[in-house]
């Protein structure tokens, strides 16, 4: 079920990580419970809150008037009353709860369904697609889902280190990753574009700058983005000698302990793979756009753009910072 | 004036309340209570869920005679509470040093055992889960019948240099409460380390 | 000797004509007089109250605009880190155990605590851990960033606080205080159960108890069960850090999730811990300033009972997000929803008690009924977050945040206030100045409501908690800005407090023995009562003796 249209839209305009604004089948069906719960509540609000009020401001004692009021303990009707309506109200939202639980946590994987999985690490989130043998980092793609066809995505969640969640308000609620403790998630996104969030349990010093961007795109678009991302560096490429001395400084640095380029000598797993790094449009999880200053100045000093980030200053030359930005540039 | 006298006529019963040492004890008790279940459910969950080292099963020998001797250790402070209660202060002497070198028994026996287990056996608490959750909560419990020993000294010390009375039975009472607590502690984990947990 | 003879000095009573001020410092150092202590676990929680105050000034300086540099990430993930654990422990659980010490043996018609000086060992215990824990300011050492003071917030989760993570001892510092002050915290209970179960004066039944007996009563019983845990989860983390222990460490197959297990063992019944006094003192003062008994005495006994047990059974409510099976999330959901009926019921008697009352509006009932809307709204929100889906969206967000601060602030602060104006007189003999009084509420009541009526809505737009600096364009800028603001009202409304507090400790009119017409024990004593606090142990007929001799053509034990 659905709610398309005007106020979704406008919700999406406020804010674009606004939990009213849903475009993905998990998010719907929450937001439709908590608008179910608010009318609840609200209901709630209203009868007590005037209730509160009528008794303020009705049984205030008037000026010389010192006689004690009428002395009630109790009344047993009235207690009745008022534990059985709430019990009521309370299988009411234990009964519609459950089933937004069932139907969100027990959903079965359709054949169509896109895996991921997703790693969370301090402080950026790796991205591996078994179905199609590829490894990226911050940056998901994901098909839109029609109902006709629906390709949802399952994400599986691990962590390679301390505890994150993964929060994207408009397309799910969150869902933790913690170390040795798979968990999964799953999104089904109605609408194309580009969906916000971020990690949603603290998880050390840069917990705030961890920044998820999903790309739900049309799936023709999907598949071209797969098949590029699938492709290996070309290690007999024309570079140039800039570029050429670039790579060697990576290859022959720590770069390769920490960092991956499928095709290459670098086979790191403990910061994201690079292979595809200029198809992203963001840096360190979001912290910086991906431009060429932002590149080598992430190089020379990542605490300049997230301090407390992993990543080691490299302490290279202004030549070798200039060579190593040069040859991550070509790695489209 | 400076205080109103509130007296009231009210029914001529007596008006008797729980003994505060009893109480006292009782809510310290609840309290241990809960940190013990906290470490059994920490031993119970990682039952099986070593990675790696030697599990129960390989190293661990049921501890029938310390067993024995601190459950009857029970039977003893009893006896030692209900002798003093009654004045017989030499079979209290008696009954006390019996329960005192049961307990003593227990913790000997148990020290041998972590003796045999590190050296010859090689488990430690940083060897496995098995390893951390076994010496912590048996440890735990061995922590407390230290501190029972302790008292049980002390209480010793004072009835053999005279100083215990009748009129002390009720403060030695309350604290073999304490001690029937331990024992009762060493039944649960008894069961889960010796009985389920191989 | 006539008890109508004795003088009573009109300070406080620890101060008398002729010591030295070195006489007197000792004679409260070394203390275990129940009233006593009771007041100085009440100053120790305000000079921890300040210091907390200004961990959340620099928090919301910092959040006040996007991309703020007023301080580094490392400096901002200690100060929400120590500003959650020293409200919570140092002074939220410390002033309101203060209250208790101070007025159950008053209340009951007893002369003291049932152990005054495992009293004093408990508030030394709890002292010494709130300065341990800011020692670590000073003292922790480790390499840049991971030193001095804790930065794993206040529930310290695995396997963030392991030392491959948490390097130096800033955790430990965490760790050991709250270890430390957890023995005090269970002395506490142990010494308000047995004081009420074993020390209450001739005819007072469990059912004549003044409902903050009662309540206490189910404080004290929880506190045994649930202070406990931490204690045991703490002792675990020690050993996983320093004794090769293995409880949490991933590596090794440990569980990340069994500490949060055993953390909100522990955490959420504490939050009932606070809540209870909080209800005690509106139970008392909202009475007597509606001129009538408390609406359903045996109901408010009943629904504390219950919270007291289902409190103990909803903790993984806070771990909807950690992916437990959908059977093990609804069933959470099942009983935090329960607690919601007895903390209803409590809510609809307390309007019942003002139903058809006469009432005065005096500083006292101004907070009283400041802390019923905001409970409300409070109990309303906890209904939504207690729906597992809706919590997959809200937890970890502002809008949780928001949430417990209405609790604590809204309803647990807002009590303590009421409780301060209404026994303040008893304690010191004075009354606290009413102009200062409305000034410190309205005050307090604007900045309360700006900062945490708007702090919703940056959740419910996606903004997460325990984030040092968040993103511009994220719809969260202007929000946050006005909460920043309502902060420096609260603050301006707590100097206003405290200087009515020290005012009128001098100056503020003489209350004589029972300055609001009141009808339970302490009010038959001086203002502040002798040392003995009754020169004969009174024999009491109904819950209100006081309100008998006042009517003695009406009395309670008629209709009970």
């Amino acid at each position: 079920m659905r709610y398309s249209g005007m106020s979704t839209m406008l919700a999406a305009q406020i804010s674009p990580t606004n939990i009213f604004a849903p475009a993905s089948t998990p998010a719907h069906s929450i937001h439709e419970l908590y608008l179910f719960v608010l009318a609840v509540t609200g209901a709630i609000f209203l009868v007590v809150f005037s209730m509160l009020v009528y008794a303020a401001v009705k049984y205030r004692s008037r000026p010389g008037d010192d006689r004690e009021p009428v002395q009630i303990y109790g009344s047993d009707q009235l207690e009745l009353a008022w534990t059985v309506i709430p019990v009521l109200i309370v299988m009411v939202l234990f009964l519609s709860s459950a089933r937004v639980i069932h139907a969100l946590q027990d959903a079965p994987k359709p054949p169509g369904a896109i895996e991921v999985t997703a790693v969370g690490h301090q402080f950026w989130w790796e991205y591996r697609y078994p179905q199609y043998g590829f490894v990226t980092a911050n940056e998901l793609h994901v098909p839109v889902s029609d109902d006709a066809q629906p390709t949802p995505t399952f994400i599986a969640l691990l962590s390679a280190d301390t505890d994150h969640s993964f929060w994207i308000p408009r397309l799910a609620g969150k869902t933790d990753l913690i170390a040795n403790h798979p968990n999964g998630t799953w999104i089904e996104p109605h609408e194309t574009g580009l969906f916000l969030g971020q990690c949603a349990q603290y998880c050390g010093t840069q917990h705030a700058k961890m920044l998820l961007r999903v790309y739900v795109e049309p799936r023709a678009d999907f598949d071209q983005w797969v098949q590029a991302q699938k492709r290996t560096v070309q290690s007999n490429a024309a570079m140039s000698p800039e570029v050429s001395e670039g790579r060697k400084v990576f290859e022959t640095t720590a770069c390769i302990n920490c960092h991956a380029v499928a095709g290459t000598v670098a086979d790191g797993r403990f910061g994201p793979n690079l292979t595809h790094l200029m198809s992203r449009e963001t840096l360190a999880a979001g912290a910086a756009s991906n431009t060429r200053e932002n590149l080598r100045l992430w190089i020379q000093n990542p605490d300049a753009i997230k301090p407390g980030a992993l990543m080691p200053a490299m302490n290279l030359t202004d030549k070798e910072l200039d060579e190593v930005t040069a040859y991550l540039l070509t790695l489209h | 004036m400076s205080t109103l006298p509130a007296t009231m006529p009210v029914a001529e019963r007596p008006w008797v309340l729980p003994s505060r040492g009893r109480v006292g004890m009782f809510c310290l008790i609840a309290g241990e209570a809960a940190i013990f279940t906290i470490f059994v459910v920490a031993y119970i969950y990682y039952i099986g869920k070593s990675l790696s080292g030697p599990m129960p099963r390989e190293v661990l020998e049921i501890p029938i005679i310390t067993t024995i001797c601190l459950l009857s250790s029970s039977l003893t402070i009893h006896f030692a509470v209900r002798a003093l209660k009654q004045g017989n202060i030499g079979s209290f002497r008696i009954f006390w040093f019996i329960t005192l070198a049961l307990g003593a028994i227990f913790l000997i026996g148990t020290a041998r055992d972590w003796h045999h287990l590190i050296y010859d056996r090689g488990l430690t608490i940083s060897t496995n889960l098995f390893g951390t959750t076994y010496y912590s909560l048996v440890g735990l419990h061995a922590f407390h019948v230290t501190v029972g020993l302790v008292g049980l000294t002390l209480v010793m010390l004072l009835t053999v240099g005279g100083k215990v009375h009748q009129t002390d039975a009720e403060h030695v009472d309350v604290f073999s409460l304490y001690w029937h607590f331990v024992d009762v502690v060493w039944v649960v984990v008894f069961t889960v380390v010796y009985l389920i947990g191989r | 000797m006539s008890s109508n003879s004795i003088t009573i000095p009109n300070s406080l009573s620890g101060t008398r004509e002729g010591r030295t001020w070195l006489e007197t410092l000792h004679e409260w150092v070394i203390t275990v007089d129940h009233k006593k202590l009771g007041l100085m676990y009440i100053g120790t929680a305000l000079f921890f109250l300040v210091l907390g105050g200004i961990e959340a000034v620099i928090i919301r300086i910092q959040l006040a605009v996007p991309h703020n540099h007023f301080v580094p990430p490392q400096v901002f993930n200690r100060m929400f880190t120590m500003h959650g654990t020293t409200m919570i422990f140092f002074v939220a659980m410390t002033i309101l155990f203060g209250f208790g010490m101070y007025l159950i043996p008053l209340m009951i018609g007893a002369r003291d605590m049932a152990f005054p000086r495992l009293n004093a060992w408990g508030y030394w215990m709890t002292a010494f851990g709130g300065l341990l824990l800011y020692f670590s300011f000073v003292g922790g050492d480790g390499l840049y960033g991971a030193g001095t003071a804790p930065d794993v917030g206040w529930w310290a989760y695995a396997p963030l606080t392991s030392t491959a993570f948490s390097r130096g001892h800033s955790t430990d510092y965490w760790t050991i205080s709250l270890l430390l002050s957890g023995f005090g915290s269970l002395a506490t209970g142990v010494n308000v159960v047995a004081t009420i179960v074993s020390m209450r004066c001739r005819g007072m039944t469990l059912g004549r108890m003044p409902l903050l007996a009662w309540l206490y009563l189910v404080m004290g019983g929880l506190l045994l069960f649930t202070i406990t845990p931490l204690t045991a989860a703490q002792a675990m983390l020690m050993l996983d850090r320093y004794g090769g222990g293995h409880f949490f460490d991933t590596q090794a197959g440990g569980s990340a999730v069994i500490w949060m297990h055993f953390f909100w063992v522990f955490g959420h019944p504490e939050v009932y811990v606070l809540i209870i006094p909080a209800f005690a003192f509106i139970s008392e003062i909202v009475p007597v300033f509606s001129r009538k008994p408390i609406f359903g005495y045996p109901i408010m006994v009943a629904a504390t009972v219950a919270i007291g047990f289902i409190s103990m059974s909803v903790w993984a409510h806070h771990m909807f997000t950690v992916g437990m099976p959908s059977w093990g999330n609804a069933f959470f959901v099942l009983s935090t929803a329960a607690i919601a009926v007895p903390t209803g019921i409590k809510i609809f008697n307390w309007l019942g008690t003002m139903w058809g009352g006469k009432i005065r509006y005096a500083t006292p009932m101004l907070f009283c009924i400041a802390f019923l809307f905001q409970f409300l709204i409070a109990g309303l929100t906890g209904i939504m977050l207690g729906s597992a889906p809706v919590n997959w969206q809200l937890s970890g967000s502002y809008f949780v945040v928001a949430h417990f601060h209405y609790v604590i602030v809204g309803g647990i602060l807002f009590a303590t206030f009421a409780a301060f104006y209404y026994w303040f007189p008893k304690m010191t003999g004075r009354m606290l100045n009413e102009k200062l009084g409305k000034w410190h509420f309205w005050l307090f009541v604007i900045g309360f409501h700006l900062t945490f009526d708007f702090m919703h809505i940056p959740g419910l737009l996606g903004m997460p908690r325990r984030i040092y600096t968040y993103e511009p364009g994220r719809g969260w800028e202007g929000w946050n800005l006005i909460v920043s603001v309502g902060a420096l009202f609260q603050a301006a409304a707590i100097l206003c407090f405290v200087f009515n507090l020290v005012w009128s400790y001098f100056q503020g009119r003489l209350a004589g023995n029972d300055p609001w017409d009141a009808w339970t024990l302490e009010w038959t004593t001086s203002s502040p009562p002798p040392d003995y606090n009754f020169a004969v142990l009174p024999e009491v007929r109904s819950r209100r003796p006081l309100w008998d001799i006042k009517h003695p053509e009406d009395p309670d034990w008629k209709y009970e």
